[in-house]
């Protein structure tokens, strides 16, 4: 995301955000918007909004299709609810170290930031390896992306979520990396808040996806 | 790139780069690479995230692909002018069709009025550039890099050929044996992805990026109907990708999706296409009727009648576009409750849409109308939009839809609604806007030519098929034979020829417009600063504008913030007048004397085009060999992260020393 001081800014505003800008967020160089909000957090808030019609898409797809599983193994035979349990509460865990990690941002604290992007990029690797796991044994079990409609469906609402952490995992590892270096640009405690708005959607949606697709029996 | 700064006005560390440049120097922030700096040449064109470089680009690329479709639509009327005709093979004739839907909308409509939207967008609301101006760079790219990787289909083994909707199972690589279907697929993903950033782009730009007093009810009514659009595409997109995720999934790894041995619900595809394709319609023509909108009051020298009921009703077009989707779907057997829970909803749409209709008319009734070209394009749109719209109420009647499905009266509604609404609307833009972007004013005489062709083309082409329509004649058939021809008036040579003779008198109006564009470019005269009297923003500026848009970013004060700058109320004889007070000139030098100061732009950038430069590799991967992904997924990690790397303000040293000796080494632009 990119954010440009397009507006004509006078130099005393400049004096303020140097001293102490982080807090408020209005972005570097604390151009005022019209709204308040930053552009950039508003731009993130409004691809998660656009993000929830494509697991909208996803899921619809994978509720319409989950009993029709043919010769294959069906959902009720095939998921170990204990597993993904535990990794489903990793990713869970992941949310709060993410909070941490911003909530020490804002307090300027990089120090911390850094360990708790570490932490977190490290739960949700947790989480896809778990998912690697999965995806291995049910292939093993008879259910592969072509076996039935119910495995099609399965692999690509499950597959999304997870290249969805993946690249998040990517994004805070480049980000932990990029503010050790000192090559953020802008309000820090913004960008890694940005990044952690994105972290807890990709979260929320695995809680609905883990109630649809793990829990509720078919 | 213009970064103006007067040497005189501050220290050079203080200011809103400064913030930045403390903790990096953003020329080497990726090793020892210089930023573009070309002022001049194709380099200011390919680098640029001006959004009225990119706007100007969006305009030629989509007219260009508007040729294209136009020029697929007359080989598919010349096949149908006589019966049992073999102007095109059976296979080519549905890839004509099918090519000639997808480029006229993705590559000629929607990027024609992103067109609009990027050059007008800032200058209505008062701004210097779009919120991120290289994410707009990077749409506009990845837009031309779809539309070419789509079209290189028909060398590398044909088209797509399942019609614009693409219908599972027939879109299956059993029926759809060819690569058609991947590149269509995968095309649209591109321009999905370029549209989906663009939307975000314009929604941020509009709530976030509006002069100071221009508040959300004082936005110029294109503003309105083109944040609308945006919501409209944010929402609609994702569900579009879904699908086309799905059917790739499908032909290229052989997912189950649209299997129907494996129970597969052919229904599916449809639901997805069409939670999509129905926003789609409104995405189409809302931002024709926001041109009219600002046509319509200028040329009848009143202001828009009921703006706030324009507005709202844009806006309930824009919420009520999604629950009518269903009715694309009447023939498929959803159900009796389903088929009349749409059909009310797609009949309440019209309330909405008639409103407008009602508003534009009282705009017209009393006021002192100049018929420009441009007005006459807007009156154009009037008319022919209200004949579609009330076809399209037939339609919403489900037991005449049951007959009317599949058949030529469904080309003739949606025809009328799109080339007579939203491409006539368009039209309307380029005489209204051109002299604003390229300084000219466009031939009148040339433009009564273009108008009255493209009107009598539009009529002639489509209202025979409104005939043909109820007498039979089903769309996407290759040929009509002869022994179904019919008799008397009725009869289906006759209106076939007619339809066919009018898809090219269409062409002429066509071609009269591009002829009126190299006619102009070549007399080079300039327009003058206000030519029509004009009442928003975007006209209390140079034109062209100079590249930070405002010399001083204007204060705004009330709804056609210029036009009331030019004109004072006063009482006369008969109650109160309007009496001008101001020319533009004078207005013009206002600004010019209390120009701001300082005024930082976006620098251009090589990444944009680098990032979307991946796409297409990836995509060619997909289709002919997984080597080519790994590429463009290089490619593509380089790109993201050389971006985010780079600083959006260019660092003083990545500019050339100033030829005068001054003071600031970014004074690349004049301010007076």
């Amino acid at each position: 995301m990119s954010d440009i001081a397009v507006h004509d800014v006078p130099p005393a505003h400049d004096d303020t955000t140097a001293g102490h800008g982080a807090d408020h967020g209005a972005g570097h160089g604390a151009h005022a918007t019209a709204t308040g909000l930053s552009n950039n957090k508003l731009a993130m808030w409004l691809f998660l909004g656009s993000e929830c019609l494509l697991f909208g898409g996803l899921i619809s797809t994978y509720m319409l299709y989950r009993g029709r599983h043919g010769r294959g193994p069906g959902p009720d035979q095939i998921f170990d609810i204990p597993l993904t349990s535990v990794s489903s509460f990793v990713l869970l865990m992941s949310s709060l170290t993410m909070v941490l990690a911003v909530n020490s941002a804002k307090r300027e604290d990089y120090r911390n930031t850094n360990l708790w992007l570490v932490i977190t990029a490290l739960l949700g690797s947790l989480f896809v390896g778990g998912q690697v796991y999965e995806f291995t044994a049910f292939y093993h079990e008879g259910l592969g992306f072509t076996t039935s409609l119910f495995g099609s469906s399965f692999f690509t609402l499950t597959g999304f979520h997870g290249v969805h952490v993946t690249i998040g995992v990517i994004m805070l590892l480049s980000l932990a990396l990029m503010l050790s270096r000192g090559r953020v640009t802008g309000d820090k405690a913004e960008v890694v808040e940005m990044i952690g708005l994105y972290w807890h959607f990709v979260d929320v949606v695995w809680v609905i996806i883990f109630t649809l697709v793990y829990l509720i029996p078919s | 790139m213009a970064i103006i700064e007067r040497p005189s006005a501050v220290p050079a560390t203080v200011g809103p780069a400064g913030g930045v440049s403390a903790f990096v120097t953003p020329s080497k922030a990726l090793g020892s690479y210089r930023r573009p700096v070309s002022t001049t040449g194709w380099k200011s064109w390919v680098f640029t995230v001006d959004h009225k470089k990119l706007g100007i680009m969006y305009g030629a690329v989509s007219l260009f692909f508007f040729l294209v479709g136009g020029c697929e639509a007359l080989l598919i009327r010349l096949q149908l002018a006589a019966p049992d005709n073999t102007v095109l093979s059976a296979g080519l004739y549905n890839e004509m069709f099918t090519m000639h839907a997808t480029t006229m909308i993705f590559l000629f409509v929607m990027p024609m009025a992103a067109a609009f939207a990027n050059y007008f967008l800032p200058l209505q609301v008062g701004a210097r550039d779009v919120a991120f101006p290289r994410i707009n760079a990077f749409g506009f790219w990845l837009f031309l890099f779809g539309g070419i990787f789509l079209n290189t289909s028909w060398i590398l083994g044909g088209a797509a050929d399942g019609g614009w909707f693409m219908y599972s199972p027939n879109s299956s690589a059993l029926f759809s044996p060819s690569h058609g279907v991947d590149f269509w697929v995968l095309g649209l993903q591109l321009t999905g992805i370029a549209s989906l950033v663009g939307a975000i782009n314009l929604i941020v730009t509009v709530l976030n990026m509006r002069a100071p007093g221009m508040k959300m009810m004082r936005l110029p009514v294109f503003s309105w109907m083109v944040l609308v659009v945006q919501f409209l595409l944010l929402f609609a997109l994702p569900v579009i990708t879904v699908a086309l995720f799905l059917l790739s999934f499908q032909r290229n790894f052989g997912a189950t999706f649209f299997d129907v041995n494996q129970g597969a619900d052919p229904l599916l595809w449809q639901h997805l296409f069409w939670i999509f394709g129905h926003p789609e319609v409104y995405i189409i023509i809302l931002p024709s009727f926001g041109i009219i909108s600002e046509v319509l009051p200028t040329f009848a020298r009143k202001p828009l009648f009921g703006y706030k009921f324009v507005v709202f009703s844009g806006v309930a077009i824009g919420f009520v576009g999604w629950g009518v989707w269903a009715h694309h779907m009447f023939a498929s057997g959803l159900g009796p409750v389903t088929v009349a829970v749409f059909s009310v909803a797609t009949m309440l749409i019209a309330i909405p849409t008639g409103v407008k209709i009602v508003n534009w008319t009282l705009t017209l009734w009393g006021g002192k109308l100049w018929y420009t070209t441009s007005m006459m394009f807007a009156i154009g749109v009037i008319v022919l939009f209200t004949i579609g719209g009330l076809s399209g109420v037939t339609h919403a009647v489900a037991p005449s839809d049951t007959q009317q499905t599949d058949t030529y009266y469904i080309v003739a509604h949606f025809h009328y609604v799109i080339v007579g609404g939203a491409v006539m609307g368009l039209f309307a833009g380029f005489y209204y806007w051109w002299p604003k972007v390229f300084n000219r004013l466009l031939n009148e005489r040339l433009g009564r030519w273009n108008f009255w062709l493209m009107f009598f083309g539009v009529n002639l082409t489509f209202g025979p098929m409104h005939i043909l329509g109820l007498q039979g004649q089903p769309r996407r058939m290759v040929v009509w034979p002869s022994k179904l021809t019919g008799q008397g008036f009725f009869n289906l040579a006759f209106w076939n020829k007619v339809s066919t003779v009018g898809s090219f008198v269409l062409a002429l109006g066509v071609l009269v417009f591009v002829i009126n564009i190299v006619y102009v470019w070549k007399k080079a005269v300039p327009a003058p600063l206000d030519p029509w009297d004009a009442r928003t923003l975007e006209w209390m500026t140079a034109s062209p504008p100079k590249e930070h848009n405002f010399d001083a970013v204007p204060t705004v004060h009330s709804l056609d913030e210029f036009f009331h700058r030019k004109y004072e109320e006063v009482d006369g004889e008969h109650g109160p007048k309007l009496v001008k007070v101001k020319t533009a000139e004078e207005i013009m030098a206002e600004q010019v004397a209390n120009a701001d100061t300082h005024i930082h732009l976006p620098s251009p950038s090589y990444w944009p085009i680098i990032l979307a430069f991946a796409f297409p590799i990836i995509a060619y991967g997909v289709i002919f060999n997984r080597v080519l992904c790994v590429i463009g997924a290089a490619v593509l990690l380089l790109a993201i992260f050389g971006w985010a790397l780079e600083p959006s303000v260019a660092d003083d040293s990545d500019y050339d020393p100033p030829a005068d000796g001054g003071e600031s080494t970014k004074e690349l632009a004049s301010i007076v």
